[in-house]
């Protein structure tokens, strides 16, 4: 062996070592700073996980853009929802009266609050997009209350990594992390421009979580839950989502 | 043709290419390692990213200008396809299978992969030298008489000898407007469309008219890259397919013999 490729070797050797020792302490980084996505795995696991941990790096507080009250759209679009269960029927049919929205988990005191009692805190109202995955959009003002509100009210653990939240229709539930939960623009939503939150676009309460597309913005809420552990929900990808080919993060 | 004012290159007549010339071409390769890389990477890349973009088009294959747009309002232009979605109305009486969770999860991961290996080959072309060697284009290379030279050559589907050791001046000047125009703006308006990167650099969408400008720009960059794509093949064909796979692939340029 000459000497030429021996020194060769020796530095490629030393190049993979690195590379492979870097890859070792960047994954324990990414996994201490919650850099790391719960549908991590599989063929396009590195993609998520570069895309989640990039945004995370570079949104964790900026807000999405708000428009003007003359850029809301003039028909706010009702995208197709599967037929309504018996269930949403009947709380469609008592005007929603009985609906309850339950917040538990790691939180100090599990509570269960009605439509009126969300609308009874400090109004807030945001003007922003509702980008769908297939390539649509349309704006609006949607009026609610800040699940960080919310979050507070219960006394939420320090702990806490994701809160999932669940529409009264089956097979219908995501989660977000804590920098998203805790973000001013993600709103339980009981009302749009000024109105009734319609059932078409969600109503009696939907999710709104603006720095990602629509389908995280979880419609007919009932039920949010503070964790800690993404996988004990489903097969553990963090949302209904990824099993059905999704990306857990859609903030793309 | 033969009243053209250019000297032609005599191509009957062997090039005068002397035999240290085809040794020194034989271990001085056409293609660096790091052009061959990326080249074949991004190749990959591109090809997935076309693929699953068309299967995102499909479900919803109309375009808009401006911030918001949806089926309630007027597309500036449609695909005349059927959608993978009940949504579209699209004349058609079905629906296209629904690919878009694969398709989006491919699309983003090729997505990185392309700007990775975009990002090494600008860096590594610009401290190898490459760039400057063999893109810009070279000292009177930028005269019209040169340009209509080379139009000339390509117009008479001839082979010319001197691009075996280097690229002619359209090619220099494509393969710049390719890397530094049409793959940023690719990049750019794709980003747009990302509702979190939004929120940290509101001037992406901003500056191109809302998002769905900049989801309708992404559609039109994507056709030019492919036609430039088109364009590229036939000329590799008209090359030598041959040869020119192979120097891309090994690095190794021919010589005029093996070029027959």
């Amino acid at each position: 062996m000459s000497k030429i490729s021996r020194r060769k070797m020796m530095v490629t050797g030393l190049t993979a070592t690195a590379g492979i020792s870097g890859l070792g302490v960047a994954a324990h980084l990414a996994k201490k700073y919650g850099l790391i996505p719960p549908d991590h795995g599989g063929i396009y696991g590195p993609g998520e996980t570069l895309t989640y941990a990039s945004m995370r790096l570079l949104t964790r507080h900026s807000l999405a853009r708000e428009f003007t009250r003359s850029q809301i759209s003039e028909r706010p679009l009702q995208n197709e929802v599967a037929p309504f269960s018996e269930e949403f029927k009947r709380h469609q049919a008592a005007r929603f009266a009985d609906w309850r929205l339950v917040l538990d988990g790691m939180v100090a005191r599990p509570t269960s609050f009605s439509v009126d009692q969300l609308k009874s805190y400090a109004p807030h109202s945001q003007i922003t997009e509702v980008v769908c995955e297939e390539g649509w959009s349309y704006i609006a003002e949607w009026n609610g209350v800040p699940l960080s509100y919310l979050l507070d009210l219960v006394g939420a653990h320090p702990e806490a990594k994701y809160v999932f939240y669940f529409s009264i229709e089956p097979d219908w539930w995501e989660s977000m992390d804590m920098a998203d939960a805790m973000h001013p623009q993600t709103f339980l939503t009981y009302g749009m421009n000024g109105d009734e939150l319609p059932v078409g676009n969600g109503g009696p309460i939907r999710m709104r979580l603006p720095r990602q597309l629509g389908y995280k913005s979880v419609k007919f809420l009932n039920r949010l839950i503070v964790t800690d552990d993404a996988k004990k929900f489903g097969k553990g990808l963090g949302s209904i989502s990824p099993e059905q080919g999704y990306a857990w993060y859609a903030g793309i | 043709m033969s009243t053209m004012k250019s000297e032609p290159i005599p191509l009957e007549t062997p090039a005068p290419v002397s035999r240290d010339l085809v040794s020194e071409a034989a271990v001085t390769p056409r293609h660096s390692l790091l052009v061959r890389t990326t080249h074949w990477i991004i190749t990959i890349a591109f090809f997935a990213l076309v693929l699953t973009g068309a299967e995102i088009i499909v479900s919803h294959p109309r375009f808009y200008w401006g911030e918001t747009g949806n089926v309630l309002t007027t597309p500036l232009f449609k695909i005349p396809i059927p959608a993978s979605r009940n949504l579209v109305p699209t004349g058609y009486g079905y629906v296209l299978p629904d690919q878009n969770g694969w398709s989006r999860a491919l699309h983003f991961q090729s997505a990185w992969l392309l700007v990775l290996m975009g990002v090494l080959y600008v860096i590594g072309g610009i401290a190898s030298g490459h760039l400057r060697r063999d893109l810009l284009p070279g000292k009177g290379d930028l005269s019209w008489r040169r340009l209509i030279d080379v139009v000339s050559h390509h117009l008479r589907i001839a082979p010319n000898p001197e691009e075996h050791w280097s690229y002619n001046i359209l090619q220099r000047l494509s393969y710049l407007f390719v890397v530094f125009v049409l793959f940023p703006l690719v990049i750019w308006t794709g980003l747009a469309m990302s509702p979190a990167f939004d929120s940290a650099i509101p001037a992406t969408v901003n500056l191109l008219g809302g998002r769905q400008s900049a989801r309708t720009l992404h559609f039109i960059v994507s056709i030019a890259l492919v036609l430039f794509l088109m364009i590229h093949v036939v000329m590799v064909w008209r090359e030598g397919f041959k040869t020119r796979m192979r120097a891309m692939i090994t690095g190794k340029a021919a010589d005029r013999k093996e070029r027959k």
